[in-house]
């Protein structure tokens, strides 16, 4: 068997030396990432999702258009290098299937579809290195690269994964933590709290789910604070690139396609 | 072949309706209908109806030599391909997404909840164990499909029976069921699957059990797997209108109480069936 390490010690110290309730170092990159008119790559302690969105544009299957509104397309892919040991995945492995099709049902609400009838939004997530709370940097990923690529959306959708060890709650775990403990990953719409996204896949009793439950709504929110940060940076940059208003200190430009109009 | 959406003025009756808190059967929002278990011939095979949407589950046991990595634990595959007869939206070999999310969430309700207690399907540590076959089968889709294949599998489950076994040393002698009573499955909790639909407009309260025309004008489902101790096994809501969370708590406590009348109904069923099998020698 593995070795033992405590997912929580005595002191109250997780295994990566967070606290209970610590949420791990969150980066985001919205540089542009070759011809995709959004995209953004997420990182979550050691997790790191690169998600590109095109769109809308003119729908590839026409099979699927619908009249009133715009069709969105997912389509997820792990890397094999992503996980400790090399696995490759098929395209049609159902976990995966299952994690796209996730995707879509949560931003089909989001995202204004009526705005383009008859068009494709697609949405290409590769996952690249996995250290558990894949589908939350997934989810917050594309959250980003719609925002990115100036898709009109009804709100942010911050994703928080949260497990419980018998009776302490613990936020944003690693893959140790998933693989020891009953967790589940939860995503909110931080205007108005509300959740889009529930999934739990292991056991876990209905008191304790309450609590982990209402605790991962909250850190939602302070998801949702890194991402809109995040955003106004690379908008402060962008406008600085465009020559009007003021400029920002450091930083480069080399990924602006922008002429100074 | 996707069957055309429903008409306008069928959504709009069916939305107006709910948002009085009708439905087209005559049942109440949170009320299900009432499952009908059949048992067949076989130890292991059960069709389970909620009202007309039909499933058949089956359960066969084979002796495998375990993998390397697990040579303690016993094996359970769930094969359940749904075929067009139990609609035209169904085709076999191309998975529709609903087809995924279903085959995912019975793999997750009835296989990865743990409901079966794999090393009690050892026999011989590293040579021999069970592997449990289940198979599902769609007869009928009328809405819900869902908790009816769970509640099939999983009854499926602790109907079976398999052949009593005597290891000597390094031999496994099969007892048959003529000479030796079959012994049931060792079941570490019984989950049951609830599905609830809820619809755009945010007056109108979340159904349990939709119909297939509830389901197609849904706008999002939540399922919610449990067992009669109150454990969640599995919570399921895929995107869909958003919900507070004082809202999705509820949902889940209605839950609660179904899966304690649910379990009563199943064990009241399968002791009926016991009795009138007779398979225990006297």
């Amino acid at each position: 068997m593995g070795s033992r390490v405590e997912v929580l010690n005595d002191g109250g110290f997780r295994s990566d030396g967070r606290r209970q309730y610590e949420l791990r170092d969150m980066t985001v990159d919205l540089s542009q990432q070759g011809v995709a008119d959004g995209s953004a790559v997420v990182t979550h302690g050691l997790t790191q999702v690169l998600v590109s969105v095109f769109g809308p544009r003119e729908a590839k299957m026409r099979s699927q258009t619908m009249h009133d509104r715009a069709n969105i397309n997912v389509e997820v892919s792990v890397a094999a290098f992503s996980t400790g040991e090399r696995r490759k995945r098929s395209r049609g492995d159902k976990r995966i299937l299952e994690m796209a099709a996730t995707i879509k049902s949560t931003f089909e609400p989001v995202v204004q579809t009526t705005l383009y009838p008859r068009s494709q939004i697609d949405i290409f997530v590769q996952v690249l290195q996995q250290d558990g709370g894949v589908l939350q940097a997934c989810i917050n990923a594309t959250t980003l690269a719609l925002v990115n690529a100036g898709i009109p959306l009804l709100d942010f959708v911050c994703a928080v994964t949260g497990g419980v060890l018998s009776t302490s709650p613990m936020l944003d775990l690693t893959l140790l933590e998933e693989n020891d403990i009953p967790h589940l990953t939860v995503a909110v719409m931080p205007k108005t709290g509300k959740v889009t996204l529930v999934t739990m896949e292991t056991r876990l009793h209905v008191d304790r789910f309450e609590e982990i439950f209402r605790l991962a709504g909250e850190a939602g929110k302070v998801i949702h604070a890194e991402m809109k940060a995040a955003v106004r940076e690379r908008t402060g940059r962008l406008v600085g690139a465009m020559g009007s208003g003021p400029r920002p200190t450091g930083g480069d430009f080399e990924d602006d396609a922008m002429d100074g109009v | 072949m996707r069957p055309p959406s429903p008409s306008i003025p069928e959504k709009e009756f069916v939305f107006t309706a709910l948002k009085q808190s009708l439905r087209l059967d005559g049942r109440l929002p949170l009320e299900s209908r009432s499952p009908t278990l059949t048992f067949g011939p076989e130890l292991g095979w059960v069709e389970c109806a909620f009202g007309k949407t039909r499933v058949i589950a089956h359960v066969e046991a084979k002796m495998v030599k375990p993998p390397p990595e697990r040579p303690f634990e016993g094996q359970m595959s769930i094969h359940s391909e749904i075929s067009p007869m139990a609609s035209s939206e169904y085709e076999i070999g191309r998975p529709s997404e609903e087809e995924v999310t279903m085959t995912r969430m019975l793999d997750k309700v009835l296989r990865r909840s743990d409901a079966v207690d794999k090393e009690s399907l050892c026999i011989l540590a590293g040579q021999r164990v069970w592997h449990l076959r289940l198979t599902l089968h769609c007869l009928a889709d009328a809405g819900n499909m869902l908790d009816c294949a769970c509640l099939a599998g999983i009854v499926a489950l602790k109907h079976f029976r398999r052949p009593d076994i005597e290891v000597t040393g390094d031999e496994v002698t099969i007892h048959p069921p003529s000479e030796r009573a079959p012994i049931p499955l060792s079941m570490h909790h019984t989950p049951f699957c609830f599905t609830f639909a809820y619809f755009p407009d945010p007056d109108t309260s979340p159904i349990l059990d939709p119909s297939q025309l509830e389901q197609r004008l849904s706008s999002g489902l939540m399922s919610v797997a449990l067992n009669a101790q109150r454990e969640l096994c599995v919570v399921q809501k895929l995107g869909g209108v958003p919900l507070d969370a004082d809202e999705t708590l509820r949902i889940i406590n209605v839950a609660v109480l179904k899966a304690k009348e649910l379990d009563e109904l199943v064990e009241s069923r399968l002791k009926e069936d016991w009795l009138e099998r007779k398979v225990e020698l006297i």
